[in-house]
């Protein structure tokens, strides 16, 4: 299964099994969304429980957060995380706020699906991350997978989580990341990260943490085969929940190494790596060896023919764990 | 109901009259046609084929992987083509997707369209933005972003300028019927109304947001009447039908000129491609749909009519064809050879001038080898 299908299982899946789950948004009930995420839904489940909205973000968000207050779990998809502005009023000022501002007597549950990051030759408009910005609202937990089996099991883990959930899809592996997902029901830990590969620092050989999540994990991956053939080893922490972060995981990979690089598309200003730092510095201060390193897309917005040279690839990740292995 | 352009204009009923001039045989209704002369039809003729070969060969290089991507007008190209020749060289333009082409009827040159497209160093906005996303100050047409909406309301503050300024120019702004569904367009009518702004607001129904039918965003009987609600003279408009288009804007404009406010404009169209090229429309709408909006194709309607009266025939149909097929191929040549936008350049323009943070981030980008391409 790709990330693209695990997704639709899980909502099928959950859909099937709870009947207050409505899919809504701009094109994904007849042709199932434009990247086919929500294929075979409306079909399935017909017109009231999938639903193609008029083309307004704030609508949509708004009329999901009145449909979570009077019991059901919506589930909208914005069509591009790019498109989320226009609702971003009703995600901060309403969604995030709901539970805090009635005293805890209203919530306003969903999970908000959106595809993000760069890659696909979307230009300005189609390949923005910006997962930070919902970060750093209080009331809104983010969620971002990197592979199909985590895809799943973080969506029906969203979906039956208490608070509002923002459930970006790395589109750029909408289709490369394949996987076996296993059928029916299970479910992945929120604020749980995965460990997907291991790293042992000895005398005279350092090892690098470097924390990535979605498509950008991938890059890390390429860059620590090629720094293992350079003598450096890496650890490598799929956060896949960004908020809540597993910190704990994060302290303990870092203490163990002791050096730290955090992979991210978004631009490098007050992206999360700006937090992941922090929190580093403040918890593994004195285990560190080496400076905690970004390497994220540039303080720029995100180009069409020069994408490849924003993002941060492997080779660009693979001379920072160089430089901090050398430290 | 058909109704002359100034009885629309005052609003009589947006509701359910559609201002049309072009007849099934190709005449002029006597009633409402605007007679306008024969030459510029025939300049409206050459531009509009221009545009139906230029779409059809960026979707053709778009499948052959030389573009990365397109958003066509096919059958829509009355409405640009109308308001290219309608504005006046210090009016401004916002367009959406579909009327991009409006700067080429105002002299913005064919070579830096199509090297928008290609995103190469022949693009005056270096390489930036999506296909399909042209802007040009030498013409007065700002871009769209690629987010639906928010351009209304800028046409609408930019002729509010224009109004403190008293020079007499016009902003027309354009939207699709999707976009009607934003807190954009209401934001812009409102204002639009409030301050008198010499603007056009432009809706082009062409009856599809993607897979999303119109009746899906709005239950209103139709767009034009909306505007009647916020105070704005209202017209809903053949926007097959170029002598139609060309005498509603027009009219549109001159009440702007004349300090008479905005007017709002639902041109009745249809998209017969795609609603780009990540799209099959197959998906969500009949062939049968699709052939009986062929027949009221706004380039077969204006041919008929230059026939009838005498302004082209076959020979000068053959000789336009080939100069125009002729003229997109050499500048597709020229264009597909430059090279790509010099790397540094992603860090100008994001202030006036580059900041600390960008001048670091410069520097390292400058010392490691360029990305892997695609
Ligand atoms: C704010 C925003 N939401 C969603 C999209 C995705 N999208 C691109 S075009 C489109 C449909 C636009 O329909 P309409 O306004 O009718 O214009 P048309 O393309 O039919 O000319 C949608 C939903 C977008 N570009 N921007």
């Amino acid at each position: 299964m790709n990330l693209v299908q695990a997704i639709n299982d899980a909502l099928k899946l959950e859909m099937k099994r709870d009947p207050r789950v409505v899919v809504l948004g701009e094109d994904v009930g007849r042709v199932g969304g434009v990247f086919r995420v929500t294929q075979g839904l409306w079909d399935e489940f017909g017109d009231d429980r999938v639903v193609d909205t008029p083309l307004s973000e704030g609508g949509i968000l708004g009329t999901a957060i009145g449909m979570a207050l009077y019991g059901l779990v919506p589930v909208p998809e914005i069509q591009f995380a790019d498109f989320i502005f226009p609702g971003y009023d009703q995600i901060v000022s309403e969604l995030a706020k709901m539970r805090w501002r009635s005293g805890g007597e209203y919530s306003a549950k969903m999970v908000v699906r959106t595809p993000v990051g760069g890659g696909i030759r979307g230009g300005l408009y189609h390949s923005q991350s910006p997962e930070s910005l919902f970060i750093h609202v209080a009331g809104l937990k983010v969620v971002c997978p990197a592979n199909p089996y985590d895809a799943k099991g973080l969506l029906l883990a969203s979906l039956r989580d208490p608070d509002p959930v923002l459930f970006f899809e790395p589109k750029r592996i909408y289709r490369a990341s394949r996987g076996d997902v296993p059928e029916g029901d299970y479910t992945v830990e929120l604020g749980k990260a995965k460990i997907v590969r291991e790293a042992e620092a000895a005398p005279g050989k350092p090892a690098v943490t470097i924390l990535a999540w979605g498509a950008m994990l991938y890059e890390a991956v390429a860059a620590a085969e090629k720094a293992l053939e350079l003598g450096v080893e890496c650890e490598i922490v799929d956060l896949r929940t960004l908020w809540p972060v597993d910190v704990e995981t994060i302290a303990a990979s870092v203490e163990k190494t002791g050096r730290v690089i955090v992979v991210h598309e978004a631009p490098k200003t007050c992206g999360f790596g700006a937090e992941l730092v922090a929190l580093i510095n403040e918890r593994c201060f004195l285990s560190l060896e080496a400076p905690p390193v970004r390497v994220a897309g540039f303080d720029t917005p995100f180009p069409y023919t020069l994408e490849m040279d924003y993002l941060p690839l492997a080779h660009r990740i693979l001379p920072a764990i160089v430089e901090t292995a050398r430290y | 109901m058909i109704q002359e352009p100034h009885a629309t204009l005052r609003d009589s009923d947006p509701d359910v009259g559609l201002f049309t001039v072009l007849r099934e045989d190709g005449s002029a209704d006597p009633a409402t046609d605007p007679k306008i002369p024969t030459p510029r039809l025939v300049l409206a003729y050459r531009h509009m084929r221009r545009l139906r070969q230029l779409d059809a060969r960026m979707i053709l290089l778009q499948r052959q992987g030389r573009v990365g991507f397109y958003g066509a007008c096919t059958g829509q190209e009355a409405v640009p083509i109308a308001t290219g020749l309608v504005a006046r060289p210090d009016d401004w333009v916002f367009p959406a997707l579909r009327e991009q082409s409006v700067m080429l009827v105002r002299g913005f040159p064919l070579r830096q369209f199509v090297a928008q497209v290609f995103g190469n160093s022949g693009d005056v906005l270096k390489g930036r933005q999506m296909p399909s996303h042209p802007s040009g100050k030498q013409v007065h047409q700002v871009s769209w972003s690629s987010c639906i909406g928010p351009q209304i309301p800028q046409a609408v503050g930019a002729a509010w300028a224009m109004k403190q300024a008293k020079n007499e120019a016009v902003a027309f702004g354009f939207s699709g019927d999707g976009a009607t569904s934003q807190p954009d367009f209401h934001a812009a009518m409102t204002f639009a109304a409030a301050f008198k702004a010499p603007v056009v607001i432009v809706c082009q129904n062409n009856h599809w947001s993607i897979s999303v039918p119109t009746a899906r965003q709005t239950a209103s009987r139709t767009i034009a009447v909306k505007g009647r609600a916020y105070g704005i003279p209202s017209v809903r408009v053949d926007g097959n039908d170029l002598l139609a288009m060309h005498a509603v804007l027009e009219r549109a404009a001159d009440r702007a000129r004349r300090g008479e406010g905005p007017t709002f404009v639902e041109a009745l169209t249809y998209r017969i491609g795609a609603h780009s090229t990540s799209d099959d429309p197959t998906r969500y709408r009949t062939d049968a749909e699709v052939e009986s909006w062929k027949k009221k194709d706004p380039v077969d309607r204006l041919a008929r009519h230059l026939r009838k009266i005498g302004a082209i025939d076959d020979a000068s149909e053959k000789q336009l064809d080939d100069e125009l097929g002729a003229e997109i191929a050499e500048v597709i040549k020229a264009v597909e050879e430059l090279p790509p936008p010099p790397r540094l350049s992603l860090f100008d323009d994001v202030y006036a001038e580059p900041t600390w943070n960008l001048r670091e981030q410069r520097e390292l980008l400058a010392a490691i080898p360029p990305a892997p391409s695609h």
